[in-house]
């Protein structure tokens, strides 16, 4: 029947695996007003590891006049040297966040280049040939140390000052942190107004430039839309998906309007497709607890919150 | 992902003069081009493809309701034929602005997919509806919950202004005793001050005869009748077993008939049940198929307690339609685990055209006690706009609907979409001209 084969379609080229990109320790926090104290930081990484996760983004050698908030990378990195059973990126935005990282013990980092110039110029304060360049310096600087670099890709769907972005221009940008030798490029969209019929347009465009494992979606859900947008990608063959736990993360362009897709919804959605993620949603939602509970704020995670909800409901039968 | 040097302040970016604000904040519509794929490049997010609006061909490159702060002219990069040259005319290597033919990089790349990923992504999208009809059931569904008796000038008002968005079917009550449901206790007084609203279907809930009885006294013109596909919940909540339920319906699906009166069945826990945990694909089939046996035109699929997702929405789906013409076939998923919207896309996907949704997402979920429950219709919408599905619901508004119950119970909107655009909107209000 017409329907069945369609329907097998659907479901069967969804990886077998996917890989989770935890991103609440850096991108979830960084944009916390109170400092989170370093104890506090390095326990939620901690608790992250446990979960099973195997990819934590850890923090940002950035300014510290910039990001107040990740001001403490160094002592971060350092308390979580000897913690086993997870990778560590953190971001370094030039070349002497580079060298600070890796003098801090940093053994992956990730550069963050925009797919729009007006938000590269405005945000990051140079052209995006500009970053292009200086990504390729740290790229040259990490191949000399074995380290690995992933590329991030921001407002590959929307961007607040141009508005729809080009698939060409996202491919661009992608193919160039491709040849410069970037072992992963996450493509994000920034201000969470992609749905799936943009966001299929997008991955045509740089899955024509860059093999399909090689790349990552970060979807915000700033219009709810991430979770959707995400089985889209699954659809066509992404394996690698960044979230946040709780949800972490605001969007600075539309102030109390919610960002980073929460890490629970998505492992709630891939075990429900039969999707392995080496994730234990229990272990996850600790983590979550853990974390919300110092920032004094409900989870972003529907699924956190009915299934905290469910169980202590239960509890009382 | 946030700025990494100076983080962008709003007061930095562009003015906006209020005209062109308001011009794109309200609805900026358009109709879809089909072009020879059958994709609409309205795929283009946030188009609200309205008949009801003329359609604005010098403003189409952004959505009113996405982009409110779009100044700058678009470069050719941006242009919406590029992008629509980039499906239709296959890969081409390109650099800002400039289509390069050669397509050797490609070629030479190990991996690169050119027709392969063309058919992918076509795939996934071509068979979804080019029409998706909205039933929105914010005034019962999202009401019957509340604790706080919502006044019936309130809900009367609330129905008023979802007509005004372009939604073509509002559920707009339950005849159901008082005593268990006494938010809806003013069914009559609603029902007799909608029932002429023009061009508006307004179906409304009767479990039994007597609902009906009432309701036809009450002027409304289409009815809703409720089984579940679980017999234990069906025994809690309604107090008998499927087979009794189904009984009863049919004595109001032969009233119905004699009266010429639409009535449309809702199967609930379809993908799960508080107390059965998964329910199988066959007993949502069968409990459909009894519904739309005994005269039912429609059937609302729910997911109860918001547990499925799209690996268990497929053959839940697969099942019914086995049984039930899929045009017949309606998918009412709630948000409790944030799966809704990844489930009303599968469920497209299969070629379903019909979603039931709530302004503002109200109504919780009454079996996970502050959580959240029916799927904001704004965030629906805010994705079929994207798909380029055509819904002919003003986003702007709903938002507006939404706006005004969220004010009266004084909470915000569950719409991610809503309070996104309302800040965004708030603060381009700021900036200084």
């Amino acid at each position: 029947m017409i329907y069945a084969q369609r329907s097998s379609q659907l479901l069967t080229s969804i990886p077998d695996y996917v890989k989770i990109v935890e991103v609440g320790a850096r991108d979830g926090l960084q944009n916390e007003k109170a400092i989170i104290p370093t104890n506090v930081k390095v326990e939620l990484i901690k608790l992250l590891v446990s979960s099973g996760l195997s990819v934590v983004e850890a923090t940002s050698f950035v300014s510290p006049k910039w990001v107040p908030q990740l001001a403490d990378a160094k002592d971060v990195l350092a308390a979580i040297q000897n913690v086993e059973g997870a990778r560590f990126p953190v971001l370094t935005p030039n070349l002497k966040g580079f060298e600070a990282a890796v003098a801090a013990g940093a053994k992956e980092v990730a550069v963050f280049p925009a797919a729009s110039e007006s938000f590269s110029k405005a945000n990051l304060n140079s052209s995006i040939e500009d970053n292009l360049a200086r990504c390729h310096d740290i790229a040259s600087a990490a191949r000399s140390l074995s380290i690995p670099v992933r590329g991030y890709i921001s407002c590959v769907v929307g961007c607040p000052l141009e508005g729809n972005i080009a698939p060409a221009k996202v491919a661009y940008v992608a193919k160039s942190l491709y040849e410069m030798g970037c072992s992963e490029i996450s493509l994000g969209d920034t201000i969470g107004v992609g749905t799936p019929g943009t966001v299929i347009s997008m991955l045509e465009a740089v899955l024509d430039v860059v093999p399909t494992d090689m790349l990552a979606v970060h979807f915000h859900d700033t219009y709810g839309q991430a979770l959707s947008n995400i089985l889209i990608s699954l659809q066509m063959g992404i394996s690698t998906v960044d979230s946040s736990v709780s949800g972490l993360g605001g969007c600075p362009y539309a102030k109390g309007a919610t960002g980073n897709v929460a890490t629970e919804d998505v492992v709630y959605m891939l075990n429900g497709l039969g999707v392995k993620t080496n994730v234990d949603l229990g272990k996850l939602m600790l983590a979550g607890d853990f974390i919300c509970k110092h920032l004094g704020r409900a989870s972003g995670s529907k699924a956190a919150t009915a299934l905290s909800k469910v169980t202590s409901h239960a509890s009382k039968l | 992902m946030s700025s990494l040097e100076e983080p962008l302040g709003l007061d930095k970016l562009p003015s906006m003069n209020t005209i062109d604000r308001i011009q794109r904040f309200s609805s900026g519509s358009c109709r879809p081009r089909v072009d020879n794929l059958g994709m609409g490049n309205c795929w283009i997010e946030g188009r609200s493809c309205s008949t009801s609006n003329s359609c604005n061909e010098d403003d189409e490159e952004y959505t009113a309701e996405t982009f409110p702060w779009k100044i700058q002219t678009r470069d050719l990069s941006q242009d919406d034929s590029f992008s629509q040259k980039s499906l239709t005319k296959g890969r081409r290597s390109m650099k800002f602005g400039m289509i390069d033919d050669s397509i050797s990089d490609c070629q030479s790349s190990p991996k690169c997919h050119t027709k392969d990923m063309q058919g992918l992504a076509y795939k996934f999208l071509n068979s979804i509806p080019k029409f998706v009809k909205i039933v929105e059931v914010g005034p019962r569904d999202g009401l019957q919950n509340e604790k706080n008796i919502v006044p019936t000038s309130v809900k009367i008002e609330l129905i008023h202004r979802l007509a005004s968005t372009g939604l073509s079917v509002i559920e707009a009550t339950s005849f159901v005793s008082p005593k268990w449901v006494p938010q809806l206790a003013d069914a009559k007084d609603v029902m007799q001050a909608v029932h002429n609203l023009r061009g508006i279907r307004l179906p409304v809930l009767t479990p039994n005869l007597k609902g009906f009885e009432a309701a036809m006294a009450s002027g409304a013109r289409e009815v809703a009748i409720f089984a579940s596909a679980s017999e234990s919940f069906s025994k809690s909540n309604i107090n008998c077993s499927i087979e009794e339920s189904l009984i009863r319906f049919r004595a109001v699906t032969r009233a119905a008939k004699q009266l010429s009166i639409p009535v449309r069945g809702y199967v609930s826990c379809v993908a799960g049940c508080p107390v059965e945990g998964p329910i199988p694909p066959s007993k949502v089939a069968y409990v459909a198929k009894e519904l739309y046996d005994m005269g039912c035109f429609e059937i609302s699929l729910g997911d109860t307690i918001g547990v499925g997702t799209p690996g268990t929405v497929v053959p839940m789906l697969l099942a019914v339609m086995a049984v039930v013409p899929i045009d017949k076939i309606a998918v009412h998923f709630h948000d409790t685990y944030g799966q809704s919207l990844p489930n009303i896309l599968v469920s497209l996907q299969m070629g379903i055209s019909t979603v039931d949704s709530s302004v503002a997402g109200l109504g919780g979920c009454p079996y996970a006690k502050g959580a959240s429950g029916n799927v904001a219709t704004e965030d629906v919408v805010y994705m079929l706009n994207g798909l380029g599905v055509k819904t002919n619901v003003d986003l702007g508004k709903l938002m507006l609907a939404g706006d005004f119950i969220s004010n009266h119970l004084g909470r915000p909107s569950t719409s991610k979409t809503a309070i996104a655009l309302n800040r965004v909107t708030s603060n381009a209000s700021k900036i200084s001209y």
